[in-house]
């Protein structure tokens, strides 16, 4: 195992987000605390309880979820997109490094860099949000395994996308409309018997409803089923990119 | 001598149907400068490619130190460093972060008094701490430079070093690649300057279409494709070449003043014996001069014969 190059890699990656802290960082904790302030302290006050949990606690999960999806993706498949709009991927290419530790590298800082993230806006949900988190573990698994799937997922795109528009369809066009109706903001029992079914065919309700059990013990889903799928998930995006190396689909011709 | 890189019946044929490279067999020597030349399209680029990991082999096999670029990909790449055509470099590093990264990229462990000594070799360490985007064209390929030497190789590839450099620059490269070879390490560079190609390299390589049409030393080649060339400024213009001169390989200038001798630099030419016949024939010279071919001329009716 070449560590010295997964280090490489990883801190460069890293370094790349203390540049750009303002839309690495801030930007997200910013958008995502608008929707605790509106929705979590202004209207929130006069929403129902839903589980048992006031509505403003409700949303945590499912909102922290949204940024974790959109900037795992994002950083993942910006950090693999660069080197290949640069050219500066020749020298990954050319050094004594596997596809293995080349995704150990560029994923683990995406994941990295997400886990920071979701627990910043955690902390600050928490300013305007009284709530409590009840399998603190769990919750932590469910931030890293998000995280890790979700940059691997990202990595894929960032090989796949040959411009900055394809880069961003997929977080833009299916991850946060999957998000927003994944029930980030209503449980799906709320929904007409249809529409419950429908909705069981969105995988992100899967990882809102076992990430909200984690902080308050309800879900809409089988915890053990949203496990299983994150699992599924990344197993497949591992397939992918197995795949992407054995053949050289767009990294090597 | 013995071979650090040996290419064996190499041939790669791109999806599109395009044959890159076609059974091309090849060794570089140990410690050589070997020029690899050809036109735009020729497969340079490809075969450095391969060899270096960045694109797929075909069929064939390639050794680097004894060890086959694709099951033995670790310790054959990391004898190798590759100094791109483009400029490609993340323009917001700073050079100490670009170099160290490269170094921990292949493996190595951290050492700042080689990338310190690397740094002033090139003249860079004074820019250390600049991002590389606020430095000239000619520094960022030094750069490239210090990034490809980062990790101590063994063999260094050029692909077009002094592409765009001016020309005082251009001899500071020489010079450095010069130094380079004098510690040990094999340099194999592409070019499309002849001239850097002749005033560097020990032996040349010609690939045209995918295939190796000459591999020579240097000195060779231009003995042995080199001609040379005797032109006579005449006292009085000739009308025409005298028949007692036909066997002789002569050209008679349009206004008849200069008669230029053709002959092969290899073979003894016969120039006493045509000054004796000019002189039996009462044709007076002012001046003359003699003229060798150039690698570039020689390069051309290679490549041109082979069209």
């Amino acid at each position: 195992m070449n560590i010295h190059a997964i280090k490489a890699i990883y801190l460069f990656e890293l370094a790349r987000t203390w540049r750009t802290l303002m839309q690495s960082i801030a930007s997200p904790v910013l958008s995502t605390s608008l929707y605790f302030i509106v929705f979590g302290s202004a209207i929130g006050s006069r929403m129902v309880e839903i589980d048992g949990i006031s509505y403003g606690a409700f949303i945590i999960p499912g909102l922290i979820m949204l940024s974790l999806l959109t900037e795992s993706i994002s950083n993942a498949s910006f950090g693999i997109y660069m080197p290949k709009f640069t050219g500066t991927i020749y020298e990954i290419l050319s050094a004594p490094i596997s596809a293995l530790e080349i995704v150990i590298g560029f994923v683990g800082a995406a994941a990295t860099k997400s886990i920071i993230l979701g627990l910043i806006i955690l902390a600050t949900a928490r300013l305007f949000v009284d709530f409590s988190i009840l399998h603190p573990f769990w919750m932590l698994g469910f931030l890293v395994l998000t995280s890790v799937t979700f940059s691997l997922f990202g990595f894929i795109i960032g090989i796949w996308a040959d411009g900055f528009e394809k880069l961003q369809i997929i977080p833009m066009m299916i991850v946060t409309p999957l998000t927003f109706l994944g029930g980030s903001f209503y449980s799906i029992h709320m929904l007409p018997p249809l529409w419950q079914t429908i909705t069981l065919f969105n995988p992100v309700v899967y990882l809102i409803s076992g990430f909200r059990w984690s902080f308050y013990g309800v879900a809409d889903v089988n915890v053990g089923i949203s496990l299983a799928m994150i699992l599924l998930f990344m197993l497949l995006c591992l397939f992918m990119i197995w795949l992407i190396f054995k053949t050289g689909y767009k990294v090597k011709t | 001598m013995q071979a650090i890189i040996s290419v064996n019946k190499l041939t790669k044929t791109y999806p599109s149907g395009l044959r890159a490279l076609n059974n091309i067999n090849l060794d570089i020597r140990r410690g050589e400068i070997f020029a690899l030349l050809g036109p735009n399209g020729a497969g340079k680029t490809t075969l450095i490619s391969i060899i270096c990991g960045i694109v797929n082999p075909g069929e064939g096999q390639v050794l680097v130190d004894g060890h086959d670029i694709v099951k033995d990909y670790r310790s054959a790449r990391a004898k190798i460093g590759l100094v791109p055509q483009e400029l490609s470099i993340s323009m917001f590093e700073s050079v100490w972060a670009t170099v160290k990264f490269s170094r921990g990229l292949f493996g190595k462990s951290p050492d700042d008094a080689w990338l310190e000594k690397i740094l002033k070799d090139l003249s860079l360490w004074d820019k250390k701490d600049s991002r590389i985007m606020a430095l000239s064209g000619g520094m960022k390929r030094r750069v490239l430079i210090a990034k490809a030497l980062a990790h101590q190789p063994q063999i260094l590839f050029l692909d077009e070093p002094t592409a765009g450099v001016d020309v005082e620059l251009r001899r500071d490269m020489w010079d450095m690649i010069r130094n380079l070879r004098n510690s040990g390490v094999t340099i194999i560079l592409t070019t499309h300057y002849i001239e850097e190609a002749e005033e560097m390299a020990d032996r040349i390589g010609v690939i045209n279409k995918g295939e190796i049409i000459l591999v020579e030393e240097k000195t060779t080649l231009m003995q042995k494709l080199g001609k040379k060339q005797l032109t006579l400024q005449l006292q009085q213009p000739l009308p025409q070449i005298p028949v007692e001169l036909n066997h002789y390989q002569l050209e008679l200038s349009n206004d008849g003043n200069q008669l230029i001798y053709t002959f092969d630099s290899q073979e003894d030419a016969d120039i006493a014996g045509l000054l004796r016949h000019l002189g039996n024939l009462g044709i007076e010279f002012k001046d003359l001069q003699t003229s060798q071919s150039s690698l570039e001329d020689i390069f051309v009716n290679l490549v041109g014969g082979h069209a």
